[in-house]
């Protein structure tokens, strides 16, 4: 055993359903304790590409293997190095949330006291301990999500699959659930995680690959991918607003470019192909006594990396992945 | 310092790395699915309703309406008809098991199942072993209603016991055919419609009903190697005789048969599908 396994090595997976090439060729390498982010549109193979990953689907063509271990070959063995939360939650409907995490437990190998202790120190971590004599049916989408996160964590796996975890989630249970798998990065669990959000991707992880039409488009830290597709703009606000279009040229002067100006509210956007440049802006302004009350350097939004990358807009098929179930 | 922790947890987790689940913890997840199942039974009584309605209609539907035209009289045609129900109960009873197993298939929790690592059979046997109650409880009412009607089988207390052991071990050995056909069906629907397809010829194919001396030569044929034929000679030699005959044997070794045959098939293809 070398501590220097990658936690995820995949180069040229292929997964094809009849005559529909899911995944074309995926290449995926992952370090020991990071979060990678899987990012792509509904139907990108991002799942498929997981499943794959957990031995739920045959790799057609290409390797994988998982700290070191060969993931065709060594289903069994993966399977015990690999906690799965599923796109949906996948728990029990007819048991409560005590019973199915004691059921995930005693499956694990855990004495039926052990599995208890488990199940309610589970309970407590995912603040479920309340609703642990509910049935699951009758739990909320966000206590369904932390139950199945819970549900994953039973066996203490060093590497955690988390296929759209917050998928459906209103805004707030979203950011619950976001505080939850910090906490377990911070435990050190290494985390692969897919989401058809921008905006999670970029809170969460470490390193993004982005997933188009089963082909990995782009990869990088959220800053590289932000910073690739092109410039930040530097956001400016007068004190007094009559004095737009005098600010305005001295910009364009220093910047080279001619600043976007909204003058009902003394604004300036000046797109910086060089953040550096916005001091020397700022300066300059001062200088000729052009008092702002704000000033902003904002980097360019996944989604506008996105519709860069793949040449269409990421929102395009939410809809349609809530109503397949 | 995560990166640390990260290793470390890696480092254990790749030391208790075992090849494959043992006996041990196949028998271990079988009763634990098997509770799981017994869970739902408990939560959706209305599973019961099938064993609980269908022996005491079919059984005094089929005495009453049958009994003065084929054996002369009600209580002379109770020991042909309650060990034919018997039979046909169990087959129904496997039906529905295979049907439920699908639908429990299409559910999420049966990805995580199958992401974790245990015996591959353990998900399958563990319902199939909890529908042996429903098997007990469709063979005990039957029994119970044909003896509230008059029924007093020669085979004793011992020979009914046995008879019902065997009923109940046929029902799940024969409900392997149907959680197989749960595992390549498209849909719970489809799992019945076949089930239907197979258990109606089958049953009254059999001399469950009728003695097969009535029937014409081709047809008393097919009934003479009808594999519920061979369960129900054994069941009326059991409790109609209390005598442990040739036809036991046959019944026993039929079911094994079928078992060692749908259970591999069963795991494999439960394991391969999407």
């Amino acid at each position: 055993m070398t501590t220097s396994d990658l936690a995820v090595d995949a180069t040229g997976l292929v997964k094809r359903f009849g005559s529909f090439t899911a995944v074309a060729g995926v290449d995926l390498a992952i370090k020991p304790g990071e979060v990678f982010g899987v990012l792509g549109p509904n139907g990108a193979g991002k799942t498929t590409t997981l499943s794959m990953l957990a031995t739920l689907l045959p790799i057609d063509d290409g390797r994988a293997s998982i700290f070191g271990v060969d993931v065709a070959s060594a289903p069994h063995q993966i399977r015990q190095l690999v906690g799965v939360t599923g796109q949906y939650a996948s728990v029990d409907e007819n048991l409560t949330g005590a019973e199915n995490l004691w059921l995930f437990a005693r499956l694990h190998g855990r004495s039926s006291r052990q599995a208890k202790a488990l199940a309610d120190d589970l309970l407590g971590r995912f603040g479920l301990t309340e609703a642990a004599g509910k049935q699951i049916k009758d739990y909320s989408g966000g206590m369904r999500r932390r139950l199945d996160l819970g549900a994953s964590l039973i066996s203490s796996p060093p590497l955690i699959f988390l296929d759209e975890p917050t998928t459906g989630l209103d805004p707030r249970t979203r950011s619950q659930m976001w505080d939850t798998i910090r906490e377990l990065v911070a435990n050190g669990s290494t985390i692969l995680l897919t989401t058809q959000y921008l905006d999670e991707a970029d809170q969460l992880a470490d390193r993004i690959a982005v997933i188009d039409r089963g082909l990995k488009v782009a990869e990088g830290t959220p800053e590289q991918l932000k910073t690739g597709v092109g410039a930040s703009t530097l956001q400016l606000r007068l004190t007094d607003k009559s004095l737009v279009e005098d600010a305005a040229l001295l910009v364009k002067r220093i910047a080279g470019v001619a600043p976007v100006l909204t003058p009902e509210a003394g604004g300036l956007n000046v797109p910086l192909p060089d953040a550096n440049k916005a001091a020397e802006v700022l300066i300059a302004l001062r200088e000729a006594d052009l008092s702002i009350t704000s000033a902003a350097v904002q980097q360019p939004t996944l989604d506008e990396v996105f519709l860069a990358l793949t040449g269409h807009a990421s929102e395009s098929a939410d809809e349609t992945e809530e109503v397949r179930r | 310092m995560s990166a640390l922790t990260a290793e470390r947890s890696i480092a254990t987790a790749k030391q208790r790395l075992t090849a494959r689940p043992t006996l041990r913890d196949t028998i271990s997840q079988t009763l634990t699915m098997a509770w799981r199942a017994l869970k739902k039974m408990q939560r959706n009584p209305e599973q019961f309703f099938d064993v609980i309605i269908q022996p005491l209609l079919f059984t005094a539907m089929f005495a009453y309406i049958f009994g003065g035209a084929i054996a002369g009289g009600v209580t002379a045609y109770l020991p042909t008809i309650i060990t034919g129900v018997l039979a046909q109960t169990s087959l129904t009873a496997c039906m529905a098991t295979g049907t439920q197993m699908r639908e429990d298939m299409e559910k999420g929790v049966f990805d995580r199942f199958r992401s974790l690592p245990i015996s591959r059979i353990a998900p399958l046997a563990g319902p199939m072993l909890a529908d042996v109650l429903r098997y007990g409880i469709a063979a005990t009412l039957t029994l119970l209603t044909g003896f509230v009607m008059g029924y007093r089988p020669g085979g004793g207390v011992a020979g009914v016991i046995a008879g019902w052991v065997l009923v109940v071990f046929a029902g799940w050995s024969l409900s392997w055919i149907f959680a197989w056909l749960g595992t390549i069906a498209r849909s719970a629907q489809a799992v019945q419609g076949i089930g239907m397809m197979i258990m109606f010829p089958l049953t009254f194919l059999s001399n469950a009903f009728v003695s097969q001396r009535t029937m014409p030569d081709w047809l008393e044929q097919f009934v003479n190697v009808n594999p519920v034929t061979l369960v129900i000679n054994a069941i009326r030699d059991l409790i109609n005789d209390g005598q442990v005959t040739g036809n036991v044997g046959w019944a026993v070794l039929g079911c094994a048969v079928v078992v060692a045959i749908f259970a591999p098939l069963a795991v494999r293809s439960y394991s391969k599908k999407v």
